[in-house]
């Protein structure tokens, strides 16, 4: 039994450094497929996280945990890179042109974030024992990364992967340290999450048409 | 279940008008939802009672209503039915064909109006479950869905600067609310033991057992709330995305945009106030709430001083306005009461000037404030509603947003806070100059190209009217069932 | 006592002879592993040997444009080489030459033999020599942070500033602790030692290309002795580099005070372990574009500044 939890929690381990990785991958990424692919692979990673948490010796494994994480990890994994994939498939555009932070200088940021987070995790007094203490560092920087790349990239898909990356970060947060919400609450964030990523999805087309680009700081024709 | 009949009767009939091809039975359904609300709505009231609240916190339910729900309920049932009576006219002046953009006269199609008025009976199913949920969950993924839901709203003029608006609108308040999600957790981290055992993060459990809760993750949960909740209520500097989404929707969308939405995010920034309340953290979470509310009047000062555009004028009141709001619940004491009066006669001034402005824009085909003169001449009913509107948006006698606005003067010298107090009738002179020089430039003159007066439309004139003189009749007088609503929603918040 | 210190000494010379004898016998296996994998015989496993022969036994033909820079230049690096491997710790023995700091001396030596490398390039005044001189600097001043943050994060989690010191606290208890980190520098130095021996996936030692060379470019106009001093440097680099993985990262050794031998074994298989992987790498990878190298060198810096912030993170446990 103590094998097998301390199994699940270096799964649970891998699958958050994982994470961290994918981030700073992805952050140094131009292709727009490959930023796609990698937020994927990240969302089907997180999907195993609920499960491995709870075998961890965090909370029972219950049915319902194991559907959140199917749940989690056909959405993410596959469901939303279609969405997006498609999206861009009629934007007819294949790479980020002109970030407004350089790729090497987004890893750079990247790990004094990653840095920052460790710092700041290592402050912070959980009321409760976290499952491992990779958690909280993880799930902030993964937060703060998702922060970073909606904020410094003027492509409109790859603003809608970092809202993914932030909301991947919130999700570990939740599961490894807050104490689930109930069922049909969790079903009801991932649906609004769905819509979100819906509804970007169905704007980036129209932005495509309508611009014959993706490129967001070129939306630029309100302001005071 | 009347609850339930007013959150599913509009997402149903939402769901069934995307698929009604018939553009009058589609409206027909709209306004017949909007009565049946408003009618579900009545019978709350008529059973109402001052325990009720009691009642609600008590039950541990996850859906209940109590004063401060019923009260941003209502605002949202009487807003959404002069919108949809207003909605019947404005939905049939629009063209179907490729027409000429009023700003720079390109051609573009409307976005067909079987998804306009599905997202916005949605947006009204949304927005109930919003005002109804005591749970903080269910609150965010009402919330969430509203944005989700208003995002087509604002690009029914398929054109690129809604459709830039949109984006903004969408990306922006997404992340916001992922924000305030963080906050839930946070909320979650802070309840000893697990949600689970206590009834989940219902707001009765969380603030009877709110002096057991940690203090520093619940601090760290309210931050995230203000920031998250406050980016979609438009609090600076937040707002960003407000102006462009404000002014770009159509102005029936904008009017419930401004004054429904908005409340129901900072209804969010609420609950989490009532928890932290509970647990005595009031005098950390005033300070925060207290120096948004500042910040975003001065920015709203700033850019309504030579505004060029109308509609972003009214939409940066609305930043000014969510700033007082804010400001009443930080200071407290009879503030609390001040912004719950606020809230109602905002959003029923606001609506009713989103309204006006719209029927100004068709007539002028412009949103240019220095080209359109002479209102009160070529629209006679839409100009009177206009000027009277402005003079109620800044807090004139006898409208009731000069008492509101008053109330929270006042609290501010009880506060002693009177650098506070003193800085918000500063900002509040600034904002009635500056605005009221644009109003009346536009009301008065001649028309640059000499226009006939023309005959409005009943339609277009009575929505905005009522809505007017109802704020008008709550300077007046408060019905005694309202004002123990407001009385109990202020108890509630911490007021008298 | 005196037997105790001759036991050290000799201990410690055990791996500077070890290489010199040994380095070339790396190229013989990778090129071999390529050829099995490829469906060939390939050449014996001694050819490196043989042709070091050859080289030696000819004369050198210089340039009249070149000075005595293009001379003194593969002496130096090998030279410096050479006194790199020293630093090196081997199995459970020490090195000859230990002191703390000593990591920073190791890159640097490896630093002088590229500089003498470079210059004798570009004493040439040969357009392709320049070109790949200048492609070499610029790929090892990426790969150098990502071998010296690497360093660090060991020397953070050993608490030792000399290489020696390291590979002696470099247990497998110490490893189980502290995997997460070291196994991210472990990465990072393999991806460090295919782009400082310039192997695929960075540079393709055979190609007959010189436009898509890197480092074979550079050595053109050398022949002779000069051009078997370069391959000999250039193989005891690579071992060098493979003994600094497994002696202070990977701790592959039982480690008590008389099973040297043993662990000395242990990690001759070990480093024969790396020129099969370096081979079914090769085999299996294409190189990359020229512009996506600086990506896996950023790459392999990130993962080393990530151990180093795991290190002081102090989550570790």
């Amino acid at each position: 039994m103590s094998l097998l939890s301390d199994l699940a929690r270096l799964i649970a381990e891998l699958i958050l450094i994982f994470v961290v990785l994918t981030d700073l991958i992805l952050l140094g990424s131009s292709r727009l497929t490959s930023t796609i692919r990698l937020s994927a692979w990240q969302g089907m990673a997180l999907g195993f996280l609920p499960l491995m948490v709870s075998r961890a010796g965090f909370g029972p494994t219950t049915l319902r945990l194991v559907t959140l994480g199917a749940v989690l990890f056909a959405m993410k994994g596959f469901l939303f890179p279609r969405l997006l994939l498609r999206a861009l498939r009629t934007a007819e555009v294949r790479h980020e042109i002109r970030p407004i932070v350089g790729f090497q200088a987004s890893i750079l940021a990247g790990i004094a974030i990653v840095a920052a987070s460790f710092w700041m995790g290592g402050r912070l007094p959980l009321p409760r024992p976290a499952p491992t203490p990779l958690a909280l560092p993880m799930a902030l920087s993964t937060i703060l990364i998702g922060l970073f790349a909606i904020t410094t990239r003027a492509n409109a898909l790859n603003q809608v992967v970092g809202y993914l990356v932030m909301e991947n970060g919130i999700f570990i947060f939740g599961v490894a340290l807050a104490q689930e919400e109930p069922f049909i609450v969790e079903m009801g964030v991932l649906l609004d999450v769905f819509v979100a990523v819906f509804v970007m999805g169905i704007a980036i087309f129209h932005i495509g048409r309508e611009f014959d680009h993706i490129e967001v700081d070129q939306l630029s024709s309100l302001k005071d | 279940m009347v609850i339930a009949a007013l959150i599913l009767i509009p997402m149903l009939s939402g769901s069934l008008a995307f698929f009604l091809a018939d553009d009058r039975a589609r409206r027909g359904l709209l306004v017949a939802v909007a009565l049946a609300h408003f009618g579900l709505v009545g019978l709350v009231w008529r059973g109402w009672g001052a325990a009720s609240t009691a009642l609600a916190e008590a039950s541990g339910a996850w859906l209940a209503i109590d004063a401060t729900g019923l009260i941003f309920l209502s605002i949202v049932s009487t807003l959404f039915l002069a919108v949809s009576a207003y909605g019947v006219g404005y939905l049939a002046r629009e063209r179907r064909s490729a027409h000429v953009d009023v700003v720079e006269h390109l051609y573009f199609r409307n976005e067909p109006e079987a998804v306009f008025t599905g997202c916005l009976l949605l947006f009204l199913g949304s927005m109930t479950l919003v005002t109804v949920s005591q749970h903080f969950g269910l609150l965010w993924v009402g919330i969430e869905a509203t944005t989700l839901a208003s995002a087509p709203l604002i690009y029914f003029h398929r054109q690129h600067r809604s459709l830039e608006a949109t984006w903004k609108y969408l990306l922006i308040c997404s992340v916001g609310i992922a924000l305030a999600l963080m906050g839930n957790f946070l909320l979650a981290v802070a309840t000893p033991g697990g949600s689970e055992d206590s009834g989940g993060l219902v707001l009765g459990n969380l603030t009877r057992g709110a002096r057991s809760l940690d203090a520093p993750w619940l601090k760290g949960a309210f931050l995230f709330f203000l920031v998250g909740y406050g980016t979609k209520m438009g609090l600076a500097p937040l707002h960003t995305w407000l102006p462009d989404a404000h002014s770009e929707s159509p102005s029936m969308a904008s009017a419930l945009l401004s004054g429904a939405l908005l409340n129901c995010a900072f209804l969010g920034i609420l609950r989490a106030y009532q928890v932290c309340l509970a647990a005595g953290q009031a005098a950390f979470c005033q300070d925060l709430l207290i120096g948004f509310g500042l910040f975003s009047m001065l920015m709203a000062a700033v850019f309504v001083l030579n505004q060029s555009d109308y509609k972003r004028m009214l939409a940066y009141s609305s930043v000014e306005h969510m700033g007082i709001l804010a400001l009443g619940v930080g200071l407290g004491s009879s503030g609390a009461f001040g912004s719950a009066l606020h809230a109602v006669n905002h959003s029923l001034t606001k609506a009713s000037l989103f309204l006006t402005a719209g029927n100004i824009l068709g007539a002028y085909a412009t949103k240019s404030i220095g080209d359109v003169k002479g209102v009160l001449r070529v629209l006679p009913a839409s100009g009177v509603l206009w000027v009277a509107g402005m003079f109620s948006i800044t807090g004139s006698p006898p409208f009731g947003m000069f008492l509101s606005e008053f109330t929270i003067l006042k609290a501010g010298f009880d506060a002693g806070r009177g650098v506070v107090a003193a800085a918000y009738l500063g900002l509040l002179g600034i904002i009635f100059v500056g605005m009221s020089s644009l109003v009346l430039g536009m009301a008065q003159g001649e028309p640059a190209e000499p226009m006939a007066p023309r005959r409005e439309k009943v339609w277009s004139i009575l929505p905005p009217a009522a809505l007017l003189l109802l704020s008008l009749a709550f300077g007046v007088y408060l019905p005694p069932t309202l004002r123990d609503a407001l009385a109990e929603m202020s108890r509630s918040l911490g007021g008298r | 006592m005196a037997g105790g210190l001759f036991m050290t000494l000799a201990k410690s010379l055990i791996h500077p002879i070890l290489a010199l004898i040994f380095a070339p016998l790396m190229l013989g296996v990778i090129g071999r592993t390529k050829a099995i994998l490829a469906g060939r015989e390939g050449p014996p496993l001694a050819q490196p040997y043989h042709d070091l022969r050859k080289l030696l036994g000819k004369g050198a033909v210089y340039s009249r444009t070149t000075t005595w820079i293009f001379r003194a230049g593969p002496m130096i690096g090998l030279a410096s080489t050479i006194v790199a491997v020293l630093l090196v710790p081997f199995g459970s023995c020490p090195a000859p030459l230990a002191f703390p700091g000593d990591l920073i001396l190791f890159a640097y030596l490896l630093g002088l033999a590229r500089l003498c490398t470079v210059l004798a390039a570009l004493d040439t005044g040969s357009a392709f020599e320049g070109m790949g001189a200048s492609r070499e600097v610029l790929f090892s001043a990426l790969a150098e942070p990502a071998l010296l943050l690497g360093l660090a994060a060991v020397a953070r989690e050993t608490r030792s500033l000399s290489l020696s010191g390291m590979q002696a606290a470099q247990t497998l208890s110490a490893w189980s602790g502290a995997w997460l980190p070291l196994s991210l520098v472990a990465v990072a130095l393999g991806v460090v030692l295919l782009s400082e021996n310039s192997r695929i996936p960075v540079d393709d030692p055979n190609t007959h290309l010189e436009l898509t060379m890197i480092h074979e470019v550079m050595v053109l106009d050398h022949g002779g002795p000069d051009l078997a001093f370069i391959l000999y440097g250039a193989a005891l680099k690579m071992w060098a580099l493979a003994a600094l993985l497994i002696g202070t990262v990977l701790p592959i050794r039982v480690g008590l005070p008389y099973t040297w031998p043993v662990d000395v074994a242990l990690s001759l298989a070990s480093m024969l372990g790396i020129a099969v992987g370096v081979g079914v790498v090769e085999s299996t990878m294409a190189r990359l574009r020229m512009s996506r190298v600086p990506q896996l060198l950023i790459f392999a810096t990130t993962l080393s500044t990530l151990a180093l912030v795991f290190e002081f993170g102090g989550l570790i446990r």
